[in-house]
């Protein structure tokens, strides 16, 4: 295993498909550059509350999310021909609270943007689960690594509901890893002056 | 004398604005990141940087917004005196553009009704806020600001003591900025407004993002103190998308206003790195 602590910047390029399995999540560190393939769902506050409500109800939620990814993301639509239009990462940080109940549902990793709270860091650790960043603000390029989507979950909620997309080596790097690290309080210090 | 403009323009103008301003990077943000790609030295920051100018590309090539969130709609129109406004109420006006645009651009709609009780999307971003001033003449300037909920989110307005002077205007600047941290998709534009009072001031602050990062502010003490700001802010580490990095952000801009003798309320709007406003006169 590299200790990317040790080694700078010198980070892994790994790819990787859904569903993730515990190994797949544990050669993981901080600032290794995944690209990620397969089926994730994007998640926001909104659709993240239906469904912690639709579990204390006892209803089938709208995906078997054991060994999933989700996406905190709200695309903008499809315009004509296209299969999503920009789609990059929305503030993680928001959807804190939901990440305890997901990690339960199986849930291995997440991707969204900023920090996590220190709760999250330590669920990661316990469940075994990463969070990736993606580029904030590069929705539309991001897109371009999105072959099909469809929404599977509450469709009333619009830009909130829940999709199921198909990624092609969507680019991602490791933002808190299942060690306990994490990407910013590594890297501030080194630029601070 | 008056001049008579139709809502039918301004609707058009809005719209068209609301389109351009989702779609294309302007010349001046544009510069300004690659300028930052030139300063930057850390890794991770160079490789944002590139993705962020490449992504301003694909979006004008494509036409897909720059960012999923296209944002909460803001609307400025300085509006001369001598002009006299036919065919409806110029609220709606700028609405019926803001939905137009909305709905034929396939842009994301952001707005909700209320957060507290029912939490519905209106479903075509309005209502937008107007900022209308009256000005001499028959002028009739109508600016366009798309606002994304991650740089929204992490601005603040407070009044301080008039005795803690330029050093607790920095302080407030520095501690909002560094409380943001990565999540308003920095390389930022930092709006301070300070002075007037405190809606007043979150007003101004709002407002200087509206200046062109070319331009140098006029008064020289403000030019130094916007450049001290930028200094003091890019010493905090943060980087482009906060990963670490010379580059937290890319221009400081301020307005101010006179104030009480007793208050010094200030304000600090931050931009994300994707700074969308655009103007056009009719």
């Amino acid at each position: 295993m590299i200790d990317n602590r040790e080694q700078g910047t010198g980070n892994k390029y790994i790819e990787l498909t859904t569903p993730l399995v515990d190994k797949d999540v544990e050669q993981l560190r901080v600032g290794d550059r995944v690209l990620l393939s397969g089926i994730v769902y994007t998640a926001r506050d909104a659709s993240q509350r239906h469904i912690v409500e639709d579990l204390e109800a006892g209803k089938e939620l709208p995906a078997d999310l054991k060994g999933q990814v989700l996406y905190y993301t709200g695309p903008s639509p499809a315009g004509p021909g296209r299969v999503i239009g920009s789609a990059g990462p929305t503030t993680s940080a928001r959807m804190d609270v939901y990440v305890r109940t997901m990690l339960e549902l199986g849930v291995k990793g997440f991707i969204g943007k900023g920090r996590r709270s220190m709760d999250v860091r330590d669920d990661l650790k316990t469940y075994k689960a990463v969070y990736f960043l993606a580029t904030a603000g590069a929705g539309a390029l991001l897109s371009q690594h999105i072959t099909a989507a469809k929404v599977i979950g509450y469709p009333e909620l619009g830009p909130e509901a829940v999709y199921e997309l198909q990624l092609d080596r969507f680019p991602l790097i490791v933002g808190d890893d299942t060690y306990g690290d994490d990407m910013f309080e590594r890297e501030w210090p080194r630029w601070k002056r | 004398m008056s001049r008579i403009i139709r809502t039918e323009e301004i609707a058009k103008a809005v719209s068209r604005l609301c389109r351009d301003a989702n779609l294309k990077l302007s010349d001046d943000v544009y510069s300004a990141l690659q300028n930052a790609l030139s300063m930057e030295e850390s890794s991770f920051g160079k490789e944002v940087l590139t993705e962020l100018i490449e992504n301003a590309e694909t979006a004008a090539e494509l036409e897909i917004p720059i960012c999923q969130d296209t944002g909460f709609t803001i609307v400025f129109i300085d509006m001369g005196q001598d002009v006299h406004i036919e065919g409806g109420g110029l609220k709606d006006a700028v609405d019926a553009g803001v939905r137009e645009a909305y709905r034929s651009s396939h842009f994301r709609t952001s707005v909700a009704d209320d957060h507290i009780f029912s939490r519905k999307n209106t479903g075509d971003n309005t209502p937008s806020i107007l900022h209308l001033e009256m000005v001499p003449g028959d002028v009739f300037k109508v600016t366009v600001m798309i606002k994304g909920g991650g740089s929204e989110s992490v601005g603040r307005a407070g009044v301080l003591k008039p005795a803690e002077g330029k050093e607790g205007i920095r302080r407030f600047v520095l501690e909002t900025v560094e409380a943001a941290g990565p999540n308003p998709c920095p390389p930022i534009i930092v709006g301070v407004g300070y002075g007037g009072t405190t809606d007043y001031a979150a007003y101004l602050a709002k407002r200087a993002l509206l200046k062109s990062l070319d331009e140098k502010n006029p008064d020289p003490n403000l030019a130094e103190l916007e450049q001290d700001l930028l200094d003091s802010i890019n010493r905090l580490g943060i980087g482009p998308a906060g990963m670490g990095g010379r580059v937290t952000a890319i221009a400081t801009k301020i307005a101010t206003h006179p104030s009480h003798i007793a208050t010094m309320p200030v304000a600090v709007d931050i931009s994300c790195y994707a700074l969308r406003r655009k103007s056009v006169q009719i």
